[in-house]
């Protein structure tokens, strides 16, 4: 298996303080990979280096073998890696079909048609619709997004990120502000949606240690900016110690489960 | 109802040189080249969210392209003084744009004042070049070849003249609705509601802007040519930041969030002012209170007055 993402010994410094020190992990065709840890471990500093974001002070970041070090995210989506937020990030006043298109259209590279109808373009259409039926979303393709449930707006900010095509996907805890009851349907809808779009590997990053077990092929904990343990989940999930400095008590009877 | 509502207005406009006085007709040609510019003004307020402060400066290029072309260069024909006038407004667009679009909000308008005032300054100051503070004759352009000799200047204004612009108004609005309704219209809506989501989706933002910006820098400069040949005169007062201001206030009149806000705002401003202007000398203290009253109770303008009142209509 190629990996398809890699970092060697990334280090990101932010004046005297250390964000990431010397992080190497590698993605593979068909992982899912977790990133968790606990808060000021170096995720969100991570993540903005494997989306090209933030430059390393040190080591190298490739997404298909190319350095991706800073290129940013427009260039990134058109790689193929594509990003959700932990917040939900829509466009309110647009509507569903509006929201999924933007994202089809640089895909697709139709952006610089001035003159063309948005609305007739059937191609552009049958596109909207086919990614809106997969998250389910196809009876309100006309709704503005800002007049969606909680639930729904995310499912749209993460169907527009899928708009894109990508072969990586990246999420930043997809189920923070969902309730309970919603987070594991999302989860196996996105889960089942990025199967059936070609989907090659998706990032997690998640606190919910519940989703994190279920879900992953692998897990990487961070601490204080370095790896301390990257291991499937049975294997994370038996280890008391990378528990306890992973997540604290919280996850004391998960792992006597696990 | 739209469509009749545009129909109706276009024959109203059509046939008012033979039914109205021709001091009403001339007050038409500049809402005409308002309308013109704030398409393009609205382009970049309206539809990507950026709100500029000093596109007066754009409206006065095409005014002292008009009156360079005309006076200094003897270009007479109107076809050469738009594109020349409308390219010139481009290509000093370029270099505020790469600049302005780098911020958003308060910063963008700020460095779009900043801009204009320094175009202003240029204008009053340099007066070998343009001619200070009495600037620039505009000469009466031909149309199509046609320089219309026999008519006079008043003649000339209310008849082809009028008719052109109103040509010209339209087949603009054409090109800036098929602008806004295309993949590219969708992806300056997408930056206007979330510029960072967008980027996630492989927008590129800071271009986008730039385009938007040139864009309305053309429109801008186009009805700045007609405000001129219609005075026959370009001077700085048109570069003023208060002109830049006029074009924020006939959006908000018009209301920013429609397409037919800004064209409405146009002429609602003109015909306002004119009115308030001959009724009182307190007529910028009472534009003034109508734009707070707009802001504050009718935040989507004058057509979102009509649309409520339509509404009502409907329902009774």
């Amino acid at each position: 298996m190629t990996a398809l993402i890699a970092t060697e010994g990334v280090s990101r410094s932010y004046g005297a303080f250390v964000a990431l020190d010397g992080v190497s992990l590698s993605i593979a065709e068909g992982e899912l990979v977790s990133i968790v840890g606990p808060n000021g471990a170096g995720k969100t500093t991570l993540v903005n280096v494997l989306t090209g974001l933030l430059e390393p002070t040190a080591g190298v970041v490739r997404f298909k073998g190319e350095d991706i070090a800073g290129i940013g995210p427009v260039r990134l989506a058109r790689r193929g890696m594509a990003r959700a937020f932990q917040l939900v990030h829509i466009f309110p006043a647009l509507t569903v079909a509006e929201s999924i298109a933007v994202a089809v259209i640089s895909q697709t590279g139709r952006s610089l048609r001035l003159f063309a109808c948005a609305k007739k373009d059937a191609a552009l259409r049958a596109r909207v619709r086919e990614v809106a039926a997969i998250f389910g979303l196809e009876a309100k393709l006309d709704s503005e997004a800002r007049l969606l449930s909680q639930g729904e707006k995310k499912l749209l900010d993460i169907a527009s990120a899928f708009a894109l095509s990508p072969e990586v996907i990246l999420l930043d805890e997809p189920t923070s502000g969902v309730s309970s009851g919603d987070k594991h349907g999302i989860m196996r809808n996105v889960i089942d949606a990025a199967g059936r779009a070609g989907v090659k590997a998706i990032i997690l990053v998640e606190h919910d240690m519940d989703l994190v077990a279920e879900y992953s092929s692998r897990i990487v904990a961070l601490t204080a900016g370095k790896v301390l343990a990257d291991r499937p989940p049975a294997a994370f999930f038996s280890d008391p110690e990378i528990i306890a400095a992973v997540v604290g008590k919280r996850v004391g009877k998960l792992a006597q489960g696990a | 109802m739209k469509l009749a509502f545009i129909v109706a207005t276009l024959l109203v406009l059509l046939a008012l040189p033979s039914v109205a006085q021709p001091y009403y007709v001339t007050l038409v040609l500049p809402a005409f080249a308002y309308a013109i510019a704030l398409l393009g003004f609205n382009l970049l307020f309206g539809y990507t969210g950026l709100l500029s402060f000093g596109h007066a400066l754009f409206v006065a290029i095409g005014a002292y392209g008009a009156a360079v072309l005309s006076s200094k260069l003897g270009v007479r024909s109107f076809e050469l003084v738009l594109l020349l006038s409308g390219l010139a407004a481009v290509a000093a667009a370029v270099p505020v744009a790469l600049l302005s679009v780098r911020y958003v909000r308060i910063f963008f308008g700020i460095l779009t004042l900043a801009f204009g005032m320094l175009f202003h300054s240029f204008l009053f100051k340099f007066y070998d070049l343009t001619g200070g503070d009495t600037g620039i004759r505009v000469l009466r352009p031909s149309l199509f070849g046609n320089g219309y000799e026999a008519l006079d200047k008043t003649a000339f204004l209310v008849g082809p003249f009028y008719y052109y612009c109103l040509a010209l108004l339209v087949a603009l609005a054409i090109a800036m609705w098929r602008i806004v309704h295309s993949p590219f219209g969708l992806h300056l809506a997408a930056i206007r509601e979330n510029p960072r989501k967008a980027e996630y989706l492989g927008v590129r933002v800071r271009f986008f802007r730039l385009i938007a910006f040139l864009i309305s820098a053309f429109y801008c400069a186009v009805g700045g040519t007609i405000l001129a040949i219609n005075t026959g005169q370009a001077d700085p007062e048109l570069a003023y930041w208060t002109h830049s201001g006029e074009l924020v206030f006939m959006t908000v009149l018009g209301g920013f969030a429609s397409f037919f806000g800004p064209l409405i705002g146009a002429f609602a401003f003109i015909f306002l002012k004119s009115e308030l202007m001959g009724a009182t000398q307190y007529w910028r203290f009472w534009l003034g209170a109508i734009l707070v009253l707009i802001v504050v109770l009718f935040p989507r303008g004058l057509v979102g007055i009509g649309q409520a009142l339509w509404t009502k209509v409907r329902r009774a």
